[in-house]
């Protein structure tokens, strides 16, 4: 979906070789404050308002998630979840999902269209929609689950991180539009040195748990949140606690695939080399005229060898 | 059957062939569509069918029809393909075999084990990818399975895949190299000489089936 240069491009979706990167930009990071949101929805609001996306109305099933999901449309989601961690202390978790930008993004691995998937040097992880082949493998490869293939042209969409908005020195339309600030951007470095000082202050106020979610699992991400209960990020909608681009996308996209095509390379060049040292298998004068006789004499054929 | 006057005989039927040949040319356009996706250096053979998204679409479908084909070929062949203790005898050997040492080889009906093992390799190949790739045909039927259902049939469709090819290049490999073989499949049948060094038993019963 992105405007930015092509010179800021790390990684590119099936590329084997590096991209231009002489230039290197300072890695970005958003940064959401999960004990600052009120659950108000106006981060999903400006994601529709800014990328001109509207969601189909949906109905109502019980819970204040709407939509009920992440869609092709809605790239951004409030989950929202009850826990009573303490007998009579109710808590309401408001988590806003969408794609976390990984370091090391799974989608990315997976994605078999060069160029679909691309990194950029400050960490955005975005889609670039023509040349989206519409397989569904970032799906497979996203160990948070995130992209969503539309119905309509079967291609993936996700959170940009407002990358063109970015690129010109704006920060995305979900934090402008926070009206308690709970989203906030800037450098990741930035980002993590301001989460320490909401984690004090959260450790203060006798949520001793509290940290900061970027998993070492897939480089981090360039989309933390600060957790009040850290040690357990299940609880924030199944915010997975240890998240990992899985072992069977990492075995069907890492090294066995290039030696699977010299093992069949190989099997055709020993045919090769063993039909050129040998010689081919060929009918002998003898073998036609055994046969004649086995033919003509339609008996047990044992005419000799 | 024998053809006495130009001592051959006859091993397939135009109908065989023409299924042969059918499921050989769905075989290959799959293998090239699906290699294409395999591996980004060979993304460019998507060009071959008109761009990625088109090899996305096109390839399940290639496999419906495969399916179709092989199961053409398979109740076709395969009551000549159980396996007979000969066989396990001819594998045994198979290193005399490909050293051309025919002396030391038993002699074999109409398919030998190493046939036997390709038309049951394929068999059970195509299966699993036929299976597995319908978990990965999303345009269909992504909502019917879960994420990790789709990664495991993903690697399972790969590595079925580089075995198939494997098998087809051994299968071609040998066709080549055994001379007087591709005309069973281009003409429907063999010099008597070929069924005689490679076939004696089968020939042995084509003969004992004609009248005297």
């Amino acid at each position: 979906m992105s405007t930015m240069q092509s010179l800021d491009v790390t990684r590119r979706s099936a590329t084997t070789r590096p991209s231009p990167s002489v230039r290197e930009t300072e890695e970005v990071a958003k940064l959401i404050d999960i004990s600052k949101c009120i659950g108000c929805k106006a981060c999903q609001a400006a994601c529709y308002e800014w990328n001109d996306l509207r969601d189909e109305i949906g109905v109502h099933v019980g819970v204040y998630d709407n939509p009920h999901d992440l869609t092709e449309n809605s790239w951004t989601l409030m989950r929202f979840t009850e826990v009573e961690e303490e007998e009579g202390k109710l808590e309401w978790l408001i988590r806003k999902d969408g794609c976390m930008h990984c370091a090391d993004p799974g989608c990315l691995k997976a994605c078999p269209a060069p160029g679909a998937i691309v990194q950029y040097s400050n960490g955005i992880v975005d889609f670039i929609s023509e040349n989206c082949i519409g397989c569904g493998y970032c799906v497979k490869g996203c160990p948070f689950n995130i992209p969503r293939i539309s119905k309509k042209d079967q291609k993936a969409y996700k959170c940009t991180l407002c990358s063109d908005r970015v690129s010109v020195g704006l920060e995305p339309a979900c934090a402008k539009a926070c009206p308690t600030q709970a989203i906030s951007f800037g450098t990741k470095s930035d980002m993590v040195e301001f989460a320490q000082t909401r984690i004090a202050d959260l450790n203060e106020r006798g949520y001793d748990k509290a940290g900061l979610y970027d998993p070492p699992g897939v480089g981090g991400t360039h989309v933390m949140y600060v957790l009040q209960h850290a040690d357990r990020p299940e609880l924030y909608a199944g915010l997975p606690k240890d998240p990992k681009i899985s072992p069977l996308v990492e075995a069907w996209k890492g090294a066995a695939k290039p030696l699977a095509l010299v093992g069949l390379g190989l099997t055709a060049l020993f045919g090769f080399l063993h039909y050129v040292t040998g010689g081919p298998n060929e009918v002998e004068e003898t073998d036609e005229e055994q046969a004649k006789k086995t033919i003509d004499e339609r008996g047990d054929g044992r005419g000799g060898r | 059957m024998i053809e006495r006057k130009h001592g051959t005989v006859g091993r397939y039927t135009p109908a065989a062939r023409a299924n042969h040949w059918l499921n050989a040319i769905i075989l290959i356009l799959l293998a090239l569509s699906g290699m294409s996706l395999f591996h980004p250096a060979l993304f460019f053979l998507t060009d071959l069918f008109g761009g990625g998204t088109w090899t996305r679409i096109l390839h399940p479908w290639m496999g419906v029809a495969l399916v179709l084909t092989f199961s053409g070929l398979f109740f076709r062949f395969w009551r000549y393909n159980s396996w007979a203790r000969e066989d396990s005898l001819w594998m045994k050997h198979i290193g005399d075999v490909v050293a051309k040492h025919d002396e030391n080889i038993p002699e074999v009906g109409r398919y030998n084990a190493g046939q036997k093992i390709l038309f049951w390799g394929m068999t059970i190949l195509i299966l699993v990818l036929a299976a597995s790739g319908v978990v990965m045909w999303d345009a269909r039927f992504g909502q019917f399975f879960t994420i990790e259902q789709k990664r495991l049939a993903a690697v399972i469709h790969a590595t079925a895949a580089v075995a198939t090819i494997g098998l087809w290049i051994v299968h071609v490999y040998a066709a080549i190299w055994v001379k007087g073989t591709v005309r069973a499949m281009t003409q429907g049948s063999v010099t008597g000489g070929w069924a005689w060094k490679h076939h004696r038993k089968w020939l042995r019963e084509e003969v004992a089936k004609e009248p005297r």
